[in-house]
Order: structure tokens, then C-alpha cells, then sequence
């Protein structure tokens, strides 16, 4: 349906459409599921009207793999290998959400020395996910080589872990009761030997990205979500942060989690007053980014990759002041006591939840996984409406989703 | 504000919808019936000193047993128990609310029970409740767009109900 240029003045007051004369139908484009910006099987329905999205339908589901099922008929142990392949990017942060709170239900508390290498594997491993995070980021914006910048330090970090535990990708490590083995020796020294090769390494990132004129220009003043908007779709992580909610799990969450942090000195990444923690020493907020839109988004997660530097380092430290063996975890048939309960971790995207019902036996009689990212995933239909299709893969990119959590 | 008083605060406002509670468990839960939901949602959210504003998530627990030698152990009735697990931002707190509904609606095989959206409350909840309505089965009454999320549209039945029974075949792909 061809309709008059006249009839529409909201578009011809748009200052982003240069040729508002031109006539426009209305389309509806097909992203997905195959595209490279949806982060893996996301597919997106676009209704389009020239350059301007009036709609966005998410599609999602393709990797649907039944894993809370799958937990009603294994044991709790034997789900931890299916909370890796949730979040597959920062799987140790998955493990730990499972872990924690069948040992929430069994009253178990893990040892000093299972807590702080806890924390220090978590937070390695949120560095790793943030830099995929950014790379990918920088890909969706159609700057290709910050990717192979960030790819380059997660190699090493996943190097770190591969000796660890003897996997790269799905770790299967931190379990219920602590961790299936301790670190082996030498590890710490290697681990702080990246960390300072590391730290130097975060400023090339900034002038490659955060400060990049260009980047600047495509993710500033896009896709600005209120404070109010994120908290009702239940977004989370540097989501929810980048909106300027002052809501970090790691110090508002329950005490069972909380208390694994007791003893670290940390602030929450989150802008107060026109400042973010210790920004002198980073580059400043552009004048064209408001709170809420995709720079404020990346900006977090940048912050927080030095910020988890600094808690890996407390971290090692406490860890090597810990000179008992590290326990060993509770056995594969171990039953759970009949109850249930609910326990939520800040996983590097955001709040990951575990629903465990059980009646008694070793196998949960409900397990339920709530995805951060199916929440901040939600928040993209609004978000995305009036947009200009090319900031599609911005917004959405900014909102750094993994499909294998979303589906489950 | 002690759990004691927090009901009975619930109680004198709703009075019959308040239908059970617990604070002794691990995670203090109340229950509502279906009809009191929204109201009760709404009373949570928007009361100054409780301010539910995040809605974590919404979770079904089929209580169904199909052995029936365990069935006779278990201690509860076949029913659907729908959670609600939410999240008070400004005050650090966290509430449990729980509905109960039958298996089926008018124990009907097949007819799926009703419950009312409160995806009007958070919109969290649309997303979540169209997930329940897709692998439990329970129709969320005033939903905007209750279509499956995670199975195909075309997809039969409710997999996390305990008496599921995977298909033979989907669109000539074999499942068993």
C-alpha cells in the first residue's frame, strides 16, 4: 500500500531520513536465524518502512534443548555439565549458580579455600566473557579487529582454565561442594603473570573502541532504555547497570551468595552523579551518551573487566593463605533434602537464577533455569521500535545475548 | 517488618484471596488464589515499604505422580503449583508467591487451567508466562500474545508435565 508522503509528518520531521520524499511500503524483513550479528540462532522479524523499524519480533528457541527436563531424571551432580552448555561463555559462573543452590537446600557451606577459588575462577572467567562481549560488539559495528584484540587475551585465559580442569569451553569444575579438584601447582604464578600482562593491554581496547570516534557515533544515544523500562522487563547485569540501577547481586544479593564475596573490597559499576567509580583514570563519557543507550552498556562491561582484575588478584591472595587441601566435593548420589529453594548469581550477563524442587531423592524433582538473558533479551522489541535498521545489530549487540541460555 | 506481621497486614487487605503461608521455609512463601492474583501483585509492587518492583521469574511444578505404587507415598494430590519469585530492589528483600491449580481445567484431559496474567504487573511476565504456558500448560487469561516461545508453534502437548510422552515422529524427523 503506496501512502502519500504528506499523511505521515512524523516522518518528515525525522532528521535521520535524509530522502523523506521518496516513497515507502512497508516491509517485512526476515534477520535471522543464520545472520552473524544475532549472536548465534536469534531470529528477528523486522517491520520496516524505508530506513525506520516499527517493529521487531523475536524469534527464539532454535536451540531449544529440553535441559530442565533433562534435570528432573539425572542427579544434581550430573546436571552441572548441562548448566555449562547454558551460558557456554561463562560456564564456570553457570556451574556455580547450580552448585550454590542445591548446597542452599543441603545447608552446606564449602570451606575458605573452595570460596575464594570460587571467586577466582568466576571472575576470570567474567573477564573472558566480557571480552567476548566487546569483541563481538566491535563485530556487530563493523570493526573487525578489536575482536581478534579481545580473542588473543581470552585465548590465555582459557589456556589458564584448560589446566585447571582440562577443558576449554565447558568446564564442568566448580560443582556441588566445592570444585571436582584443586588448581594445580604453578598455576597462581602463571594466573598473576596474565593478569599483569593483562591490565596494560585494557587501554589499547579503550582507543580501539570506547574512544573510537566512529563507535562513539554508532552506539551513543541508541537504543536508551530508563531506569524504570529495565527494572519492569526484569533485565539484569551491565544491563540493568548501564540504566543506571544501582543493583549488583554480589553485594545486594542473598546472603547465601553474598557472603562468598565477604572480605573483598568492591564497588558496583554504575554511573552516580555523572561519574562511574575510578573513571579519572578512564576515558571520559562522550558528550553524545546518555544513560541507558548501547555506549553506557559496553562502557560497564569495560569497567568491569578491570574491576574483576582487581578482585582475581584479592582473590589469589586469600587463596594462597589457605593451606588446608581443598575438600572434596559431595558424592554423585548424595540425596537432597526434601524442600526447595531459589537462588540467583551475577553470571557475567546478568542474574542467573536456579528454581530446585526436590523430594528427597538425589534427582530434583524440578529444576528450573532462569536465563538473564531471556529477560534482557525481552527488553529488544521495545527497544528497538522507531530505530533505524541499521541499528538493529547495535541494540541488540549491545544487549550481549547467548543463545544457548536464552533456549536452554 | 516480622512475617508475622507482613501477613497479617495481607490477610486484612485480601482476606479470603490470601489462602496459605509459610515463613519458616527457606524462602518465606505466601499463596493467593487465582482470582486475587493481580490484585495481590499489584499491592506488592506499588506499597511504599514493600516496592516488588523485579519480577525474577515465573516457574510451574507439575506434582504429578505417574507410578502409582510412589503415587501413594508422595502426600499431595496431583495439582500444577505455579511460583512467583520476586525481588524488591530499593529494600534488599525477596518474596515467594505461589498459586495452586489443577492439573486440568474441570478435570478435563487435555483442557489446560486458567490463571490471569500479571504480565499488566511486570512486564517480565510475558515472556515467562508464554515459557509456562509452552512446557507446563496453563493458560494465562488476558495475555497480549500467549503463542509458544521455546517449542514450535505446531509443537502438541506440555513436556515438563511428568506424564509427557514424547511424539513418535515431528514432521517426518524421528524423536523416540
Amino acid at each position: 500500500m503506496a501512502s502519500n508522503v504528506d499523511d505521515r509528518p512524523a516522518l518528515k520531521d525525522d532528521q535521520r531520513i535524509i530522502e523523506f520524499d521518496v516513497r515507502t511500503d512497508e516491509m517485512l524483513v526476515n534477520m535471522g536465524p543464520q545472520h552473524p550479528s544475532t549472536h548465534g540462532v536469534l531470529r528477528l522479524v523486522l517491520r520496516t518502512d524505508g530506513e525506520v523499524v516499527s517493529e521487531v519480533t523475536p524469534h527464539i528457541g532454535y536451540l531449544h534443548r529440553s535441559a530442565e527436563k533433562i534435570g528432573e531424571n539425572l542427579s544434581h551432580r550430573q546436571w552441572i555439565p548441562y548448566t555449562d552448555r547454558m551460558d557456554y561463555l561463562a560456564a564456570m559462573n553457570m556451574n556455580l549458580g547450580w552448585a550454590m543452590t542445591v548446597e542452599k537446600l543441603m545447608k552446606l557451606q564449602v570451606s575458605e579455600k573452595a570460596r575464594h577459588l570460587r571467586v577466582l575462577i568466576c571472575e576470570l572467567n567474567r573477564i573472558a566473557s566480557h571480552l567476548v562481549g566487546m569483541g563481538a560488539y566491535g563485530l556487530d559495528l563493523g570493526s573487525f579487529s578489536p575482536f581478534l584484540y579481545a580473542f588473543r587475551e581470552r585465548e590465555k585465559i582459557l589456556d589458564l582454565f584448560e589446566e585447571a580442569c582440562g577443558a576449554r569451553l565447558t568446564y564442568s569444575y566448580l560443582t556441588v561442594g566445592g570444585a571436582t579438584h584443586d588448581l594445580p601447582q604453578g598455576w597462581l604464578k602463571k594466573c598473576e603473570d596474565f593478569l599483569d600482562q593483562f591490565f596494560p593491554i585494557i587501554a589499547e581496547y579503550h582507543t580501539l573502541l570506547t574512544t573510537n570516534a566512529i563507535f562513539v557515533r554508532r552506539a551513543a544515544n541508541i537504543g536508551v532504555m530508563s531506569a524504570d523500562m529495565a527494572i519492569d522487563f526484569g533485565t539484569s547485569g551491565p544491563v540493568l547497570r548501564g540504566s543506571g540501577v544501582d543493583h549488583d547481586l554480589r553485594r545486594d544479593g542473598e546472603e547465601f551468595y553474598t557472603q562468598m564475596y565477604d572480605g573483598y573490597a568492591f564497588e558496583v559499576i554504575v554511573e552516580k552523579d555523572g561519574h562511574y567509580p575510578k573513571d579519572h583514570e578512564y576515558p571520559a563519557v562522550p558528550k553524545s551518551a546518555v544513560l541507558g543507550d548501547c555506549w553506557h552498556r559496553f562502557y560497564v562491561r569495560m569497567l568491569e573487566v578491570i574491576q574483576s582484575i582487581d578482585l582475581v588478584r584479592q582473590a589469589i591472595d586469600f587463596y594462597s593463605a589457605c593451606d588446608e587441601p581443598l575438600e572434596e566435593p559431595v558424592k554423585l548420589t548424595t540425596k537432597i533434602p526434601k524442600g526447595e529453594t531459589y537462588l540467583e548469581t551475577e553470571a557475567p550477563r546478568g542474574q542467573m537464577g536456579f528454581y530446585l524442587v526436590s523430594d528427597g531423592s538425589s534427582t530434583p524433582w524440578r529444576a528450573r533455569a532462569r536465563s538473564s538473558c531471556f529477560c534482557n533479551l525481552s527488553v529488544a522489541a521495545d527497544l528497538c521500535r522507531g530505530c533505524l535498521l541499521a541499528d538493529i545489530p547495535a541494540v541488540v549487540g549491545s544487549l550481549d545475548i547467548v543463545m544457548g541460555e536464552i533456549d536452554r | 517488618m516480622s512475617g508475622q506481621e507482613f501477613l497479617d497486614r495481607l490477610k486484612k487487605q485480601f482476606g479470603e484471596g490470601l489462602t496459605d503461608a509459610n515463613f519458616e521455609a527457606i524462602d518465606p512463601w505466601i499463596e493467593t488464589s487465582p482470582d486475587a492474583l493481580v490484585k495481590v501483585c499489584t499491592y506488592l509492587r506499588d506499597e511504599s515499604d514493600l516496592r516488588f518492583n523485579y519480577l525474577n521469574c515465573i516457574t510451574a511444578v507439575d506434582y504429578f505422580q505417574p507410578d502409582e505404587k510412589k503415587a501413594a507415598k508422595t502426600g499431595w494430590d496431583p495439582h500444577l503449583e505455579l511460583v512467583y519469585h520476586m525481588w524488591s530492589i530499593p529494600h534488599k528483600t525477596s518474596l515467594v508467591l505461589k498459586v495452586m491449580l489443577p492439573r486440568w481445567k474441570g478435570d478435563q484431559l487435555g483442557e489446560i487451567p486458567e490463571v490471569p496474567t500479571v504480565s499488566g504487573v511486570w512486564s517480565t511476565a510475558d515472556w515467562h508466562e508464554r515459557e509456562v504456558y509452552d512446557l507446563s500448560g496453563v493458560r494465562f487469561t488476558g495475555h497480549p500474545n500467549l503463542r509458544r516461545i521455546l517449542c514450535p508453534e505446531d509443537w502438541e502437548g506440555y513436556p515438563l508435565r511428568k506424564d509427557y510422552e514424547m511424539p513418535l515422529e515431528y514432521h517426518g524427523i524421528r524423536c523416540k
